[in-house]
């Protein structure tokens, strides 16, 4: 498979998962806020600032949004085109990168996408997240669950199957333990949190799809600590960190060839000692560093075996190119280029 | 549905100058006007929701989403019975093989030239003419394996060839889509009407890209360049690709070794055998031609040289379609295969040629006059319909630039029933078949009709009002 193709199924793949999540944060958040049963004008910093520092992204909301509200918030993180994580603007980069690799998809896997793109980009899509805002976020998350369906259905299980199986799970890996941190942030501002602090710890369970499969194993003991032993190291439960890096794992030997238990690259090495950490891991390590912490060192681990699945094939530094590299001012040359070969 | 439709001074597809039916439209009537008008509206929208789904579009850039259009689809077919599709195949045929025999000629020996029969200096000033390329032999001698000849209809009904489209011509995507689109909405309209099928073209071209590979043993490697997917034609790059079941690779995916050409994968490199290349010659090579082209491969024009990779169209096609080398083209018939051209060129008045300027000058608002390096419909004057202000310039440009500019009369273009809202009317059309050149000469039966979808406009071009139909080839 070319590396542009395996590179951009990675990203189409990554964006969706990303979208998905967002969505599913969004909505447990909001039914938290109805919970509430009453507008409070701290809703923002105590409920959706956690959110925000969460995603990362909080210096360009900070600076788009100096007087932040609830609204601001939601905004941001579902419609706002200038935000690159924004659910629209991780559907349209999917989509963006699926238009790039289109020969490769099944033709039922493209519509769906360009579907979702489209409605997102309709003017009908604005009044729908005005008045139904659950209908919205389900109809995102019930559109990449088709995604995801229609992908297990028709692609076939070779290279394209791996990396797009790989990105998801690496993706759905570091959103997990994102949702967890959440927790982080509501702690330090636990004085004053308008709803008891176990109803946040449902909710990031909630987020994760995880309040059913949580239940059968816990009986519905929602411990602090049972919850995060269950989204970090369940062996079953398919959003868990373990598990997803299990996947992701299993992804790569199956590209290389090489047998589960060695490695024959670096993005393997790093997997293979990530997943060792987690199997052979307890709540107990969490702990001892700290929940924070330990997020931080296993989001850490994610991006160094993206970089390193990166490394090892897409770019292939050893190959001589005598190509004019090209400086970032004159992109947009290149596209008029592209634009300009006569097509008769 | 057909209450408003009139006939003009053009030919009209599917009725006589009397207003009677022609016999091969008959049935295709009756079907038409037995669906209700309400009805045929809420297909054809249907048609178009299921081209944007489908991603059936070309980029436009100027908004500032970069969005994209679907290229306007129009449901009546436009119906060819067998007989002048036999007469258009063979006229084709002949035209391919003789232009084909013209680039081989003037690449090597140029005897055309030295016989007089085209003037060397218009050969030698063309813009698309490749003098790096003398004395290189490519792949089975062919130049132009896939060629997209635009065909009018005078008023008596006569095929014109307009021009002949021989470096990356587009649209067979199309041609495809709007078969299956058409099925998909309107298939009480094929019931038994006896259409050839269409959809062995991908098939066509594949063995054409195969028979040309250089390397005899194993299954040739093919793949599709393309410019990327900011190119208003990459939805058709990735729909041949895929239809062939071939990579589609962009400059940065392909790497020259040793006068090989590799393509980059996951597993190292492999190397590629034809290139089906829908960039121009300029950007190919940024090692011979444009030096920042950043969409090429540089040193593929090594490989080409030296033989270990194939390119369809060849390098240097455009001299062949240059609008006042067409001018030549029946008499590179005569002069190569000794025949009469079977389809004729619309008459055409070279600017180069004193005499001929003369005329051009004096008769401006009458005809059509084209700049000889541009295609899609620019840098053209359109006489009739010019202001005077609009004439004088374009008499300037002409004078300054005598070379670059030919002139045609204008022909009306013939007319088809095209919806319009709430019924039928008249609009005009042009036909582009897909002529591939391989072992063999393939026409798929079929092409596409590109219609003016502006009243009375006799632009057909999808960036000025265009639209397209699905063309129907009779067996009998």
């Amino acid at each position: 498979m070319l590396s542009r193709v395996a590179n951009s199924l990675y990203w189409m793949l990554r964006y969706i998962e990303r979208a998905d999540n967002l969505a599913r944060l969004i909505e447990v958040n909001e039914l938290l806020v109805l919970d509430l049963g009453r507008i409070d004008p701290r809703i923002f910093e105590t409920l959706w600032r956690p959110v925000i520092l969460a995603t990362g992204d909080q210096e360009l909301f900070d600076e788009a949004y100096p007087e932040a509200t609830q609204r601001d918030a939601i905004h941001f993180l579902t419609e706002d085109r200038s935000n690159p994580n924004s659910i629209v603007s991780c559907i349209a980069s999917a989509r963006e990168n699926a238009r790039m690799v289109r020969d490769q998809l099944a033709e039922d896997l493209w519509e769906e996408l360009n579907g979702l793109y489209l409605f997102l980009n309709s003017p009908e899509s604005s009044r729908i997240l005005a008045s139904d805002p659950s209908g919205y976020y389900e109809s995102i998350r019930r559109s990449t669950f088709t995604f995801h369906g229609i992908a297990a259905a028709t692609t076939m299980r070779s290279e394209a199957w791996d990396f797009m199986d790989l990105a998801r799970h690496l993706e759905r890996a570091d959103k997990t333990t994102r949702f967890l941190d959440i927790t982080t942030y509501l702690e330090t501002r636990s004085s004053d949190l308008p709803v008891g602090s176990d109803d946040y710890w449902l909710a990031i369970l909630r987020s994760c799809g995880g309040v059913d499969a949580f239940r059968s194993r816990y009986r519905g003991r929602f411990s602090p600590r049972n919850i995060t032993e269950f989204l970090i190291f369940s062996e079953k439960f398919p959003r868990s960190v373990r598990f997803c890096v299990k996947r992701l794992d299993a992804s790569l030997h199956s590209i290389s060839n090489s047998p589960a238990g060695s490695f024959a690259d670096e993005a393997e090495r790093e997997s293979g000692q990530l997943l060792s950490f987690l199997a052979y891991g307890s709540c107990d390590d969490v702990m001892s560093v700290g929940l924070h912490s330990y997020l931080d060192d296993l989001q850490g681990r994610l991006n160094g075996i993206a970089d390193a699945i990166f490394k090892t094939y897409v770019l292939f530094p050893e190959q001589v190119d005598e190509r004019p590299s090209i400086p970032a001012s004159s992109l947009s040359s290149v596209v008029k280029w592209q634009m300009e070969q006569q097509q008769q | 549905m057909f209450d408003r439709y009139q006939t003009g001074s053009f030919y009209d597809e599917m009725f006589q100058s009397d207003g009677v039916l022609r016999e091969h439209c008959e049935s295709l009537f009756e079907r038409l006007s037995a669906i209700k008008a309400s009805d045929f509206e809420a297909r054809r929208k249907a048609c178009d929701s299921h081209f944007l789904r489908q991603g059936v579009t070309f980029n436009v850039y100027h908004d500032d989403r970069g969005s994209e259009r679907i290229f306007p689809f129009d449901p009546v077919p436009r119906v060819i019975p067998a007989n002048e599709w036999e007469h258009l195949e063979s006229g084709l045929t002949q035209r391919i093989v003789a232009l084909n025999l013209f680039l081989h000629d003037v690449y090597h020996d140029q005897q055309i030239l030295k016989d007089g029969i085209i003037p060397r200096s218009l050969i030698e000033g063309a813009k698309h003419y490749r003098p790096e390329f003398r004395g290189v032999d490519v792949p089975r001698d062919i130049y132009i394996h896939i060629c997209g000849s635009d065909l009018i209809r005078g008023a008596d009904g006569t095929y014109y060839v307009l021009e002949d489209n021989g470096r990356c011509p587009s649209g067979a995507s199309y041609l495809l889509e709007n078969r299956n689109a058409l099925k998909r909405v309107f298939p009480q309209l094929f019931e038994a009407m006896g259409v050839r099928a269409v959809g062995s073209y991908p098939r066509e071209l594949l063995s054409m890209l195969e028979f040309i590979s250089p390397h005899r043993e194993g299954e040739a490697v093919c793949v599709l360049l393309t410019p990327g997917c900011y190119n208003s034609a990459y939805f058709e790059h990735c729909y041949l690709a895929r239809q062939m079941g071939i990579e589609i690779v962009e400059g940065r995916d392909l790497v020259v070794l040793d006068d090989f050409v590799y393509m980059r994968t996951t597993k190292g490199l492999v190397r590629v055998d034809v290139i089906y290349r829908r960039i121009d010659d300029d950007f190919i090579d940024p090692t011979v031609f444009r030096k920042d082209s950043a969409l090429g491969v540089p040193g593929i024009m090594r490989a080409y040289r030296a033989g270990n990779v194939a390119l369809a169209n060849a390098v240097g096609t455009g001299v062949a379609d240059d609008k006042a080398v067409y001018h030549y083209v029946p008499k590179m018939i005569e002069y190569y295969l000794g025949q009469d051209p079977i389809l004729p060129n619309v008459p055409t008045y070279l600017a180069a040629d004193e005499k001929e300027l003369g005329y051009i000058l004096d008769h401006l608002p009458e005809l059509v006059v084209k700049a000889t390096n541009e295609s899609g419909g620019y840098g053209m004057l359109m006489g009739p319909a010019a202001s005077k202000a609009e004439l004088a310039e374009f008499a300037e440009k002409i004078k300054e630039d005598p070379g670059n500019y030919i002139a045609q009369p204008v022909i009306s273009l013939s007319a088809c029933p095209t919806w319009c809202e709430s019924g039928f009317e008249g609009r005009h059309v042009d036909l582009r078949p897909y002529i591939i050149y391989g072992s063999d000469v393939k026409i798929v039966p079929g092409g596409l009709t590109r219609v003016a979808l502006n009243k009375g406009s006799l632009v057909v071009n999808s960036s000025q009002g265009g639209g397209s139909k699905d063309t129907w080839v009779l067996k009998s």
